[in-house]
């Protein structure tokens, strides 16, 4: 009797499930499997090995590691001290407010930092070097990618480390290994699903970023998000829009795999 | 816990003023009486007067936080009944699959998200505009609902509600006095991240958007497109202080809340 209420809880969810997961994906590969006019082709397949896409995707996969192994440079260490502080929570939530603040805001916000006549040329100068036109360049780019980043890898590396038994740690040093060994061996491997959710939550927003690249690199920087991008809302492709779109949904199961969490149990507490 | 070294409070002091010096420096110039976020001239609060005289604006800020209400009320039902269901089905292959479809709208990229839901909604024939940017932010912030609540029904001892069943507590009474009230704390967060989903979502808005209809991050793309204008910085000034001013309430909220738990146990 209990079960039949909830299980009609469970219609307008299903519903949700069907049209705007199941559907989309199946609409999406279909159209990745029509050309301009409707008919049904391989063009675009064929298309995206070519070396124009090909190219486009490794760099694309060379900026999202780059953003991804700067941010996790910054993140990790900020989030090992953040669990050494007095009120760590509130610190955390410290953290956590810049990424609540509209992405538009913080990216527009660097339009006027890297300027020409910006804070950060006015710094230079005083040392005496020339202004420089830091806008539109692939450094600018990396530089706000990992800025907007940064609250997202740290807190579930945070989370991991709050999690990590002290004891450990004091076990470690009692046993004669160095602070470094210590970390080495004891805290990183225990704190690796945390950075490995972590590289989950950036890596993948960051291979499909389309908004930065437009404000901030020009159009030097492409991403396979700017390519959707550009094919669904410019050139009006939907199909080849599509096609990337698929591989992008391909690299997403892949990486998804690679930094999942396997080890559900045993894990020595 | 040993303490914090010295090299580690600078660091730590680094990272702040990095996170935060981008903010400020934004709302510094929103005060600024000359045109430009370089060099400060007087103060003055014309940019803030502008934001309030510019009808456009008004009915794009009105429009984002209708959207941002709506969508996250009806996901949060959605969710919520959805959670529900799901821990009703005992198959456990079953409420693998469904867990599984849950995230994948939380894991994919919001290009894709936007791409696919435009086709969608060509497809069906939804007229883009306000309709169809309220259905795409009640569809990603459905799987989100489902992952605030589902914990909470998990931790929940089933025993309650045999024991109102047993005291002759309807369907309905369970419902609404045990397992409701239970829950709550879980929907709450729901609500809030989808809220501020919606309120922060530019990429998928951007795809699912027609002409005439615009939320803020759609409007300050187009005005960041044409340049810097410190009608912008007021906006970030406004969004800023309203952000704040949630965060510690929810804060104070939760904590609030927690203790009284507590306080029960």
């Amino acid at each position: 009797m209990q079960t039949k209420t909830s299980k009609s809880a469970l219609f307008p969810y299903v519903l949700w499930i069907a049209f705007f997961v199941i559907a989309p994906i199946a609409l999406v590969v279909y159209y990745s499997l029509l050309d301009l006019h409707g008919n049904f082709t391989l063009d675009n397949y064929k298309a995206f090995f070519s070396s124009v896409y090909l190219k486009m995707t490794l760099s694309s996969f060379w900026y999202a590691f780059l953003i991804t192994f700067f941010t996790l440079l910054i993140s990790y260490p900020t989030a090992y001290f953040l669990t050494k502080t007095k009120h760590k929570q509130l610190w955390l939530l410290l953290i956590i407010i810049p990424s609540w603040i509209n992405l538009l805001l913080k990216t527009y916000a660097f339009i006027g930092i890297f300027g020409l006549y910006g804070p950060i040329n006015a710094f230079i100068e005083v040392f005496g070097f020339d202004p420089k036109q830091m806008l539109f360049t692939d450094i600018s780019f990396v530089f706000v990618s990992v800025y907007i980043f940064i609250p997202f890898m740290i807190l579930p590396i945070f989370n991991s480390l709050d999690r990590l038994n002290p004891t450990l740690i004091y076990a470690a040093r009692d046993l004669g290994a160095s602070a470094f060994t210590t970390f080495r061996r004891v805290v990183l491997p225990l704190t690796m699903d945390g950075v490995k959710s972590g590289i989950q939550v950036v890596f993948i927003p960051a291979l499909s970023l389309f908004m930065i690249t437009r404000l901030i690199a020009g159009n030097r920087v492409i991403t396979l998000g700017t390519a959707i991008e550009q094919q669904f809302l410019v050139t009006q492709n939907w199909g080849m829009g599509s096609t990337i779109a698929v591989f992008l949904i391909l690299f997403m199961v892949i990486i998804m795999l690679i930094t999942g969490q396997k080890d559900k149990g045993g894990r020595v507490r | 816990m040993n303490k914090l070294s010295a090299s580690a409070k600078v660091y730590l002091t680094i990272v702040f003023i990095v996170l935060y010096a981008p903010i400020f420096y934004l709302i510094f110039y929103s005060f600024n009486s000359g045109g430009s976020m370089n060099h400060f001239e007087s103060f003055t609060l014309e940019h803030y007067q502008a934001v309030f005289e510019d009808s456009r604006l008004l009915v794009i800020l009105i429009n984002t936080v209708i959207v941002a209400l709506l969508s996250a009320l009806i996901s949060t039902i959605i969710g919520t009944l959805g959670a529900i269901g799901i821990v009703t089905v005992k198959d456990s292959k079953m409420r693998n699959t469904l867990l599984s479809l849950n995230n994948v709208l939380i894991v994919s990229p919001d290009v894709i998200i936007g791409a696919s839901f435009l086709i969608l909604f060509t497809m069906v024939g939804i007229k883009l505009g306000f309709a169809s940017v309220l259905l795409a932010h009640v569809a990603f912030s459905v799987p989100i609902v489902v992952l605030m609540v589902l914990p909470k029904l998990l931790e929940m001892n089933n025993s309650l509600i045999d024991a109102a069943l047993d005291l002759g507590a309807t369907k309905k009474d369970v419902m609404m006095r045990v397992i409701l009230p239970y829950i709550q704390p879980g929907i709450f967060a729901g609500f809030f991240l989808a809220l501020t989903y919606s309120l922060d979502d530019f990429a998928v808005t951007f795809f699912v958007t027609g002409n005439g209809f615009s939320t803020l991050s759609v409007e300050i793309y187009s005005m960041a497109r044409a340049g810097i204008s410190l009608t912008v910085n007021a906006i970030s000034g406004l969004v800023f202080f309203v952000t704040v001013l949630v965060v510690v309430g929810y804060y104070f909220m939760t904590s609030r809340t927690s203790k009284r738990m507590e306080g029960h146990r």
